[in-house]
């Protein structure tokens, strides 16, 4: 039994379908009737919209509606929110601008939904799309952060400067002392690069409405179906939440950007009954994912440490401008804020840190979470920081870091952003990681590289984050909307096979398997005899969805949760058929045994009884299916080090990563083949931020890298084997599994240990994303470059 | 217009406008939703089928085009029932998480081992330039073409 239970290297049961193309993703469900929706975007970042007329278009072939921002005020649909209300220093809200399902008056990006076309055919549809007259009045657009306080158009006019919120976090007193009295202060800028998320199934939806139930049904591309549920019967009002069924089928990954509520898959569900109950579909070209998709990162930084003369971090100052785009996304204000500073502290004790973030509006796509969210840009911060202040400092950049970390003695520890990490052994990750790079090798190879004119260097990367999100009342105190519990039901039928009901979404995360592992773990059952159901807000219980690392970590504790019911009820059944007392039946690998005897039965014979209750305890309800919550006490935080050896041609720039070793501490790991592939996936995203990704936009506002020809993918040949340890895990706290989260680990650690080994060989720092241009003119000004000379 | 092909090893034929791409025909009209569509660049090589023994994008030909041909397709892969050995280690190495790119990554890759029986790393990851995956970061991906190449050369062995 326990050779695919917790620990074991399960290949993965979902496989079979996606080997054999039998997955169903949601573009791959066609219904009865289907109409089709195409989207009229604006061209411009910034405008006002003079006129719509729609006569054209509704008179091409197939058309059966056009339909506008008019047309949705006057259905009286809510507009979409932010869900976490962040305030700024003085007090105030931040300043939320209306953000209506299609656009009212204003367009305020490339991109933004200004009308929808529904007709027979998708290529009828298309070219109606084309014909619909749109006449705009083209505005001055804000399109860089570095100016938009000062820009001279305001994307939402009831929003001076542009400014939704000035936050802050820390003592700032405390950190004014220590850096008067610092014997050295590291300063430097950084710019985090603007991402798109680019899950490879791009965004889409088919919504119907069926009039003889006065119900909906949505199919989408969703991380989270019940919250994608609640807000759009909440807050747009489209369907009341009972009448409303949401299915996430097969979800071709995520990496946040599928969490978000978006217009267009609230527009199809509202264009079904607009159109008499026909069911309407919508894909998403690539072209309007980059246009359309929520980005990610884009901050502009300034960040001080200060130091004693030995080294010791005494205080960090941090200001950082955030771009939120040209409205606010579903989460965007807590990403560079509750999910960003708090993480500050990295792995070290610097007793004293203060931040303060200024989020503006740019005609730009609204920016959110994207993997790693918030955590990826402050560890990025530190860890590069922490290594400009090891070369100021003349020390090894390991060994001022030794000399930085928690130690593990000290927890739990209380860090001056807010967090309690609970358990941690950064010391032993760092040493594991330098010893299976070889450090003290080190020398030897650069000057191996060098006689072939390479110039090699490494880096190093010690991340923390937070995962397991999160603590329903913390994050309740800073402002979050919602609950962040997940939800679980076990379910035994009569022959004594399992259905597992997750209120998480897995898109690539393998939940069939690691979920099964974990019941059959629990309850003595075959691994094979569990399904795991998820993605229906008909089927599961109500649940909150798979982002921030939080599946195994909250939604894994709720099924241990409903697993302990089961084994609860089942003693009470067992003791009656042995005609033993309850306090004296154990259970264990599937069996309920009276302690002491050999007398027991098997938790199918149990589940059996429960079914046919002929010999039953009394007053005990027949039946095997348990529910559980789980609202975690605290979040988890996983961390580890990265390091990463590059090779660079100094002729032209180009970086080769020669060697990537990352060691993990994720807690306890239930299917390690699974947890180094999250890594794995995880690294490359870092590695692309910090090599070849950023989304450029022109100075009016146009988006420069709008397709996968201009905005440089992580492909095959641009990343290396990597050689990943996750085996080194301190249990954590807040659940039962001893869990941390792995999803991503990768792209919050891997950016600054690229950018670090860089710099190690090349002699300056290079922002990202590191592209052979900057590289080759950052050598041409390095010191190194000039002593050749 | 009238298209006919073999799919799968089945004739096939439908009515199609001369715009309709041969995703599109795979997908729509003959309800081969395996083949996926990622782009609209013809870069991410979701959508590798196999034309004539050769790989190639099934978004940049016309149904038109493959008028005649014999077209395979993921779902047409296993054989009487058996994996691939393709598909076998791609399950086996954890070579796919979301799985939306594995169809094309697959169909691809087999084009390369009747190419090259027995390619290097680097030649595994120069063949899938054409081919984007954001989960695996490729990793695993190329550890099951690796290994399938090294089954495959032993059941030809074998077979000798």
């Amino acid at each position: 039994m326990t050779e695919k239970g917790i620990g074991a290297r399960v290949p993965r049961k979902e496989d079979l379908r996606f080997i054999t193309g039998r997955g169903r993703y949601t573009d791959d469900i066609n219904q009865p009737g289907q109409a089709y929706a195409v989207f009229v975007r604006s061209p411009y970042a910034h405008a006002r919209i003079v006129r719509i007329d729609k006569s054209s278009a509704l008179a091409m072939p197939g058309v059966l509606a056009v339909l506008d921002g008019q047309d949705v005020a006057a259905d009286g649909l809510g507009n979409l929110v932010c869900g976490w209300l962040v305030k700024s220093k003085d007090g105030s809200p931040m300043k939320m601008g209306k953000h209506p399902l299609l656009a009212q008056e204003k367009v305020r990006y490339v991109g933004d939904r200004v009308a929808v076309v529904i007709a027979d055919t998708y290529a009828q549809a298309k070219d109606a799309a084309e014909a619909l007259a749109v006449e705009y009045e083209e505005l001055p657009a804000v399109v860089e952060l570095a100016q938009a306080h000062d820009a001279p158009a305001l994307v939402h006019d009831e929003v001076p400067h542009n400014l939704c919120y000035d936050w802050e976090l820390g003592d700032k007193a405390a950190v004014e002392a220590a850096f008067a009295k610092a014997h050295h202060v590291t300063r430097m800028e950084l710019v985090n690069n603007r991402l798109v998320p680019n899950a490879m199934e791009p965004r889409a939806a088919i919504g119907h409405y069926d009039s003889g139930q006065d119900a909906y049904t949505l199919y989408l591309t969703s991380q989270n179906p019940h919250v994608h549920r609640l807000v759009m019967s909440a807050f747009i009002g489209i369907a009341p939440e009972h009448k409303l069924r949401v299915v996430a089928p097969d979800v071709g990954g995520g990496f946040g950007s599928k969490i978000f509520i978006y217009g267009e898959e609230c527009v199809v569900l509202w264009a079904s009954k607009k159109i008499g109950g026909r069911p309407v579909k919508w894909t998403a070209e690539r072209s309007e994912s980059f246009l359309s998709d929520a980005h990610g990162r884009d901050h502009v930084t300034t960040a001080e440490l200060a130091l004693d003369r030995e080294g010791n971090f005494l205080a960090l100052r941090v200001n950082t401008k955030a771009n939120l785009g040209g409205y606010m996304s579903t989460f965007s204000s807590c990403i560079p804020t509750y999910l960003y500073a708090t993480l500050l502290a990295g792995q070290y004790k610097t007793p004293a840190i203060y931040c303060d973030v200024q989020a503006y509006y740019t005609n730009t796509a609204p920016v959110d979470a994207y993997r790693g969210a918030g955590r990826p840009e402050a560890s990025f911060l530190i860890e590069t920081l922490v290594d400009q202040a090891a070369i100021e400092m003349r020390m090894d950049p390991a060994e001022i870091r030794r000399k930085n970390f928690i130690p593990k003695t000290a927890f739990p520890y209380q860090t001056p952003v807010a967090l309690v990490y609970d358990t941690g052994d950064y010391e032993a990750c760092l040493d594991e990681a330098l010893r299976l790079v070889d450090y003290a090798g080190f020398p030897a190879r650069r000057a191996e590289s060098e006689r072939r004119g390479k110039l090699r260097g490494i880096g190093i990367s010690c991340y923390i984050e937070a995962c397991g999100i999160a603590p329903s009342a913390v994050v309740g105190s800073l402002g979050a909307g919602v609950g962040l519990w997940e939800s679980a039901k076990v379910r035994f039928t009569h022959t004594g096979k399992v259905q597992v009901l997750t209120g998480t979404h897995t898109h690539g995360q393998g939940h069939e398997t690691t979920f099964s592992q974990l019941v059959a773990d629990k309850l003595g059952v075959a691994y094979e005899d569990v399904e795991v159901i998820h993605g229906d807000t008909e089927k599961t219980p109500v649940g909150m969805g798979t982002y921030g690392s939080r599946s195994l970590a909250v939604g894994g504790e709720a099924i241990v949760k409903a697993c302990d019911k089961i084994i609860a009820k089942g003693k009470k059944i067992a003791a009656h058929l042995l005609e033993a007392s309850e306090a004296d039946i154990e259970f264990k690998d599937g069996k309920f045994t009276v302690a002491g005897t050999d007398k027991s039965k098997t938790i199918g014979e149990v589940v059996f009884a429960a079914y046919v209750p002929h010999n039953y305890p009394a007053g005990l309800e027949p039946g095997m299916e348990e529910g559980a919550f789980f609202d975690p006490p605290n979040f988890t935080f996983p961390a580890g080090s990265y390091v990463c050896e590059v090779e660079v041609d100094p002729q032209t720039g180009v970086v080769d990563i020669a060697r990537f070793v990352a060691v993990d501490d994720f807690g306890n790991v239930v299917n390690p083949l699974i947890v180094e592939g999250q890594v794995h996936g995880g690294l490359a995203q870092g590695i692309g931020q910090a090599l070849l990704e950023g989304a450029r936009y022109d100075e009016s506002g146009q988006l420069l890298t709008g397709s996968y020809m201009d905005y440089c993918m992580p492909r095959a040949d641009d990343v290396p084997s990597f050689e990943v340890v996750t085996a080194r895990g301190t249990p954590a706290a807040a659940n039962s599994l001893g869990v941390k989260g792995c999803g991503e680990a990768g792209a919050i650690g891997a950016p600054a240990a690229v950018i670090n080994a860089i710099r190690n060989a090349i002699g300056v720092r290079v922002e990202m994303p590191a592209t052979p241009e900057r590289v080759w003119r950052a050598i041409q000004s390095s010191p190194l470059a000039k002593a050749a000379e | 217009m009238r298209v006919s092909m073999t799919v799968n090893g089945k004739a096939v034929s439908g009515e199609v406008e001369p715009r309709t791409l041969l995703v599109e025909f795979l997908r729509q009209h003959l309800g081969l939703t395996g083949t996926h569509v990622g782009c609209d660049t013809s870069q991410c090589g979701c959508c590798v089928v196999h034309v004539d023994g050769a790989s190639a994008k099934a978004c940049t030909l016309l149904a038109v085009q493959v008028d005649g041909s014999t077209v395979t397709t993921i779902e047409g892969l296993a054989q009487g029932g058996k994996l691939h050995p393709l598909q076998q280690a791609f399950h086996e190495h954890h070579g796919l998480q979301c799985g939306f790119c594995t169809p094309g990554m697959i169909m691809s890759a087999a084009d390369l081992l009747q190419r090259n029986p027995d390619p290097t790393e680097h030649e595994v990851r120069e063949w899938l330039e054409g081919n984007l995956c954001r989960c695996t970061g490729y990793h695993n991906i190329v550890k099951a073409i690796l290994a399938a190449a090294q089954s495959m050369r032993g059941m030809a062995k074998a077979a000798e």
